[in-house]
């Protein structure tokens, strides 16, 4: 059996699975509960100077009848009292030694952290995670994601705390930036000991069209949110590849956005992550989901014969390039399977209005000298058919095919449309190479346009 | 119980009935929307006789536009609210989903057809053209003619109904089983004809109450949608018995008449093997006569009613007495009491008697009589061989250029969409011979 437990920065953990600060870490019964059910470790709803919260607080974006693809949030810190969260956690830790706890930190003068800094490390926790993230509220009182966009600021902060802090320190990232290498490497010149991202996207869920509101409403108004939850997880995964490649980021990071599912936190560790956190899902569904993420982990890497947690860290990060690396020879068409075909014919009207024109209904002729294999096959079986049973089978020009996958993408039956290969020639072949030796002229553009 | 203007009693055995599937609520008709995949050129639609555009009406429940959706399903079909719920779905769009093609759970359209229509229905606004001054007359409100009727007020027509009956809406009122749709409920439909401008008589019979010619002279054009006859007759069997009935008049009654029970009725035969014989004996089962019987002349594999139903038939209780022919019914006092049977041999008897089954109602189900008598009223009007109208399959039209006609009149007993479909059309070509032709309208 593959050993799921890590070892992030020095914190141990039982398993890579952490819940993110949030609240469903909002509470030491909360957390033994969480932890009970196999979280390895959790990350305390960041604790600051207190704060008032309002109502309502959350909306979400719901899809195609799916809850919740989107979750936007409108709260603050804890709206606990500091001596009651600090004693809980010391409670926690001492009850359950072998999980990380980490407390998560957000105040404003020096003097501040250095107090709140003491204070934490006396409860026996792990860790720290600086929030230089909330995009809301805090933010405007020059706190959280405030810190996080200016990468100068953010350098002298973690400065202090790593003065300051005897055990591991975590900063955590704000996505509401444009490169998030920067604010990265800032966190690095200043010693931090680890990273995590992303922290919230600031959103408007949506707007009350009978009230005409954004939401969520408080009263007749709201604000701008904090957007997490499934949609937001191509965002993460990408802000935390281009931080796995950066030779300036040496320490380890812990992925977070959008994690459901063990396909998911799977796909963070590859692309670097050591250990993931989860917020929405929980939310959502409640703590009983790390069953699901530690069985199916623990499969996947059974399956693909890895023996520890650490073999799939960073596995697919080789293969994130950027867009000049990539093989211009490469090529792919579409195959349908007429026997799995229902007869949608949505691959049709997606390639047509949305594509390249190159999947046609049965019946009809194909260019001549295109590389069509079922064209006629189609046309002879819609032939066949009566008015009942019409043959409602598609097929593909592999000629003007020009391999984008949106066919593969929108067909509802899963393996009935395949992308083929078909290279265009043997060599590899990038734009790069092609800048390098001088091949990056491609007609058709503005040269020949003044030409004339 | 629906309110309407129509006379209709709460004391009626069609009460008893619960709805098949009961009507979705807005979280199950979402759920139910977002699976369908909004397939390009539909393989529904083209199963649909009124080619409703199924993929929109969905997708609309599915982004909150009910209103929306109830009028895409209106526009092409001004009874949808009830084909919604008596449709045989599983032969017609629910047959021909992408899904039943894959093997697996077709999309219930015609439960988010009744979720769109119930909920969206009352705030559609139809499109109506200004008042021609033309004037149709129409025979019968089943589903043919209101169809028709509806059209025809929409295009700036007066529509003027004939029923014979007390109750309009023909055998969607009288015929269809009430866990479909109750009587009260159709009739509500009715009014929604109505409120587009359609005038509907009833108790006046076309050939009694008002002449052929009387119609012809007070209108531009007429068209017939009368539907089939009176239950056709049995021979072999008394009638006059006390507890012999046609199966049609015994839903009619049994679906309007408080009068109608069952109480002395514990063992019930139904003759016949099409849809009408299996109505009828789901609707004893259901109503709680103990022992229900299906006397049909040939197997089981040659009934013709849909597969579905005697699925549904035989889960509810009743027993298929296959290949068997009554020789007689058995009456004491007047009042019957059992079945003489005789073994049947490719439909037709032999000597061979079988055992009597004891019986307190027998219900004849064999198929409805033709209208002969009130075609041959029209002058230009013909039946074919089998006693339907004959009229042009697109246009309704008939030997009478001014007379139209559809409906189970002409195509011999099919569906309310059926003849929905044929009498829209046969509205629209209605239209165009008006509007077409140079003469004004004779109430112009
Ligand atoms: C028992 C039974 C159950 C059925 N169940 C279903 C079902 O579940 N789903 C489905 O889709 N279809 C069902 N059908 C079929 C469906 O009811 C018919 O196809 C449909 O009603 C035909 O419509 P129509 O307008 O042609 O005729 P009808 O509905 O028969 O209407 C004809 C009307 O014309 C009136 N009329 C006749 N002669 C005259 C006259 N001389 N003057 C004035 N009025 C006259 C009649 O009183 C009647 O109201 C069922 C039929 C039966 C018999
Ligand atoms: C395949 C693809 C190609 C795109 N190409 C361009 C482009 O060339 N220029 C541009 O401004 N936006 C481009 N976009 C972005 C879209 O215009 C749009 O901003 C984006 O898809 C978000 O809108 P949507 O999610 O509502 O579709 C592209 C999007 C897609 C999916
Ligand atoms: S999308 Fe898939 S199932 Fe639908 S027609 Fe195309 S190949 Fe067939
Ligand atoms: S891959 Fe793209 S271009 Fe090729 S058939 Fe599919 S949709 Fe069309
Ligand atoms: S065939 Fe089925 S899935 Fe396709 S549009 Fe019609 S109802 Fe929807």
């Amino acid at each position: 059996m593959p050993d799921l437990s890590v070892d992030f920065a020095g914190i141990k953990s039982p398993n890579p699975f952490w819940l993110a600060s949030a609240p469903p870490t909002n509470s030491g019964e909360q957390v033994m509960r969480a932890f009970d059910a196999g979280w390895g470790g959790a990350v305390w709803k960041t604790l600051g100077d207190p704060i008032v919260n309002i109502s309502s607080r959350l909306g979400s974006i719901d899809y195609t009848g799916q809850r919740m693809m989107g979750l936007t949030n409108i709260e603050l810190i804890t709206d606990r009292p500091l001596d009651v969260n600090l004693r809980e956690i010391t409670e926690v830790k001492k009850r359950y030694p072998g999980h990380a706890l980490i407390v998560s930190l957000m105040v404003e003068s020096r003097d501040d952290w250095v107090t709140l800094i003491k204070r934490s490390e006396d409860t026996g926790a792990d860790g720290l995670e600086l929030n230089f993230g909330c995009p809301h509220g805090m933010c405007e009182r020059g706190m959280g994601s405030a810190v996080g966009q200016e990468p100068k600021v953010l350098e002298e902060l973690v400065h202090w705390v790593m003065d300051a802090a005897s055990i591991p320190v975590i900063a955590k990232l704000t996505p509401n930036i444009t490169d998030v290498t920067e604010p990265a490497e800032a966190a690095c010149r200043a010693n931090v000991t680890a990273l995590s991202l992303i922290n919230t996207l600031q959103s408007i869920i949506g707007v009350d069209l009978d009230r005409l509101v954004p939401l969520p409403r408080v009263g007749d108004v709201s604000s701008h949110g904090g957007f997490c939850g499934p949609a937001v997880k191509p965002i993460a995964l990408r802000m935390l590849a281009q931080l796995s490649r950066d030779p300036q980021v040496t320490v380890p990071v812990s992925g977070i956005g959008g994690i459901a599912d063990w396909r998911d936190a799977a796909e963070f560790l590859a692309l670097g992550a050591t250990t993931v956190q989860v917020c929405t899902a929980v939310m959502h569904y409640g703590y009983r989901i790390v069953g699901e993420l530690i069985d199916g982990l623990d499969a996947y890497l059974a399956e693909k014969r890895m023996d520890k947690v650490s073999d799939l860290v960073g596995a697919a990060v080789p293969a994130f390039k950027e867009w000049g690396e990539l093989d211009l020879n490469y090529h792919v068409v579409a195959q349908i399977d007429a026997d799995k075909c229902i007869g949608c014919q949505l691959c049709h009207v997606a390639c047509h209005d949305g594509a390249h024109q190159c999947i046609h209904l049965p019946g009809t002729k194909a260019i001549p000298g295109n590389i069509a294999p079922m064209a006629e096959i189609a046309a002879q079986k819609a032939a066949e058919s009566d008015g009942d049973s019409p043959y409602r089978v598609p097929w593909v020009d592999e000629t003007e095919c020009v391999g984008c996958n949106l066919c593969e993408l929108v067909c509802p039956v899963e393996n009935c449309i395949t992308m083929v290969e078909r290279r265009r020639a043997p060599e590899v072949d990038t734009w790069n190479d092609r800048v390098a030796s001088g091949r990056d002229y491609v007609p058709g553009g503005l040269r020949e346009l003044e030409k004339g | 119980m629906t309110k309407t203007a129509y006379p209709l009693s709460p004391d009626r055995l069609e009460t008893k009935f619960s709805d098949k599937y009961p009507p979705y609520d807005l979280g199950e008709a979402l759920a139910e929307s977002n699976r369908c995949l909004y397939c390009f050129d539909a393989p529904c639609v083209h199963a649909c006789p009124t080619s409703i555009d199924i993929p929109t009406f969905i997708k609309k429940i599915a982004s909150g536009n009910v209103r929306g959706s109830a009028k895409t399903i209106l526009s092409a079909n001004l009874l949808g609210e009830s084909c919604a719920r008596v449709c045989p779905v599983e032969v017609l769009c629910e047959g021909d989903c992408v899904y039943t093609t894959w093997g697996r759970t077709p999309i219930s359209i015609g439960r988010l057809q009744r979720y769109a229509t119930e909920n969206g229905a009352r705030y559609v606004e139809l499109e109506r053209k200004h008042a021609t001054g033309k004037s149709i007359g129409l025979v019968g409100a089943g589903p043919a003619s209101l169809a028709c009727a509806g059209r025809l007020a929409l295009l700036g027509h007066e529509a003027v109904i004939y029923e014979k009956g007390t109750l309009p809406g023909g055998l969607n009122t009288t015929g269809v089983a009430p866990y479909k749709m109750p009587a009260d409920e159709v009739l509500h439909e009715v009014e929604f004809i109505g409120s587009l401008g359609v005038k509907i008589e009833t108790g006046v019979e076309v050939g009694k109450d008002i002449s052929a010619d009387e119609l012809l002279e007070k209108h531009d054009a007429v068209f017939l949608g009368p539907g089939l006859g009176e239950d056709s007759q049995m021979d072999a069997l008394a009638r006059d018995t006390a507890g012999v009935l046609g199966a049609v008049e015994w839903i009619r009654r049994m679906k309007t008449d408080p009068k109608m029970s069952l109480d002395s009725v514990r063992h019930a035969a139904v003759i016949g093997g099409g849809n009408t014989a299996l109505d009828a004996a789901r609707e004893l089962a259901q109503l709680g006569v103990e022992h229900v019987r299906l006397v049909y002349r040939r197997s089981e594999a040659e009934m013709r009613g849909y597969g579905h139903e005697w699925t549904q038939a035989k889960k509810e209780g009743v027993v298929l007495v296959p290949n068997a022919i009554v020789k007689e019914v058995v009456s004491q006092n007047g009042t019957v009491n059992s079945l003489a049977l005789v073994r049947a041999r490719n439909g037709k008897p032999t000597d061979h008697e079988l055992d009597e089954i004891r019986t307190d109602l027998v219900i004849v189900a064999i198929g409805q009589a033709r209208l002969l008598e009130l075609v041959n009223m029209f002058p230009g009007v013909e039946c074919d061989g089998r006693g339907h109208i004959v009229a042009d399959e697109e246009t309704g039209v008939t030997g009478n250029p001014l007379i139209f006609a559809a409906g189970d009149a002409c195509n011999g007993g099919k569906e309310v969409v059926n003849a929905v479909a044929e009498g829209q059309r046969a509205a629209t070509a209605i239209d165009a011979m008006l509007m077409g032709s140079d003469s004004g309208g004779k109430n112009a």
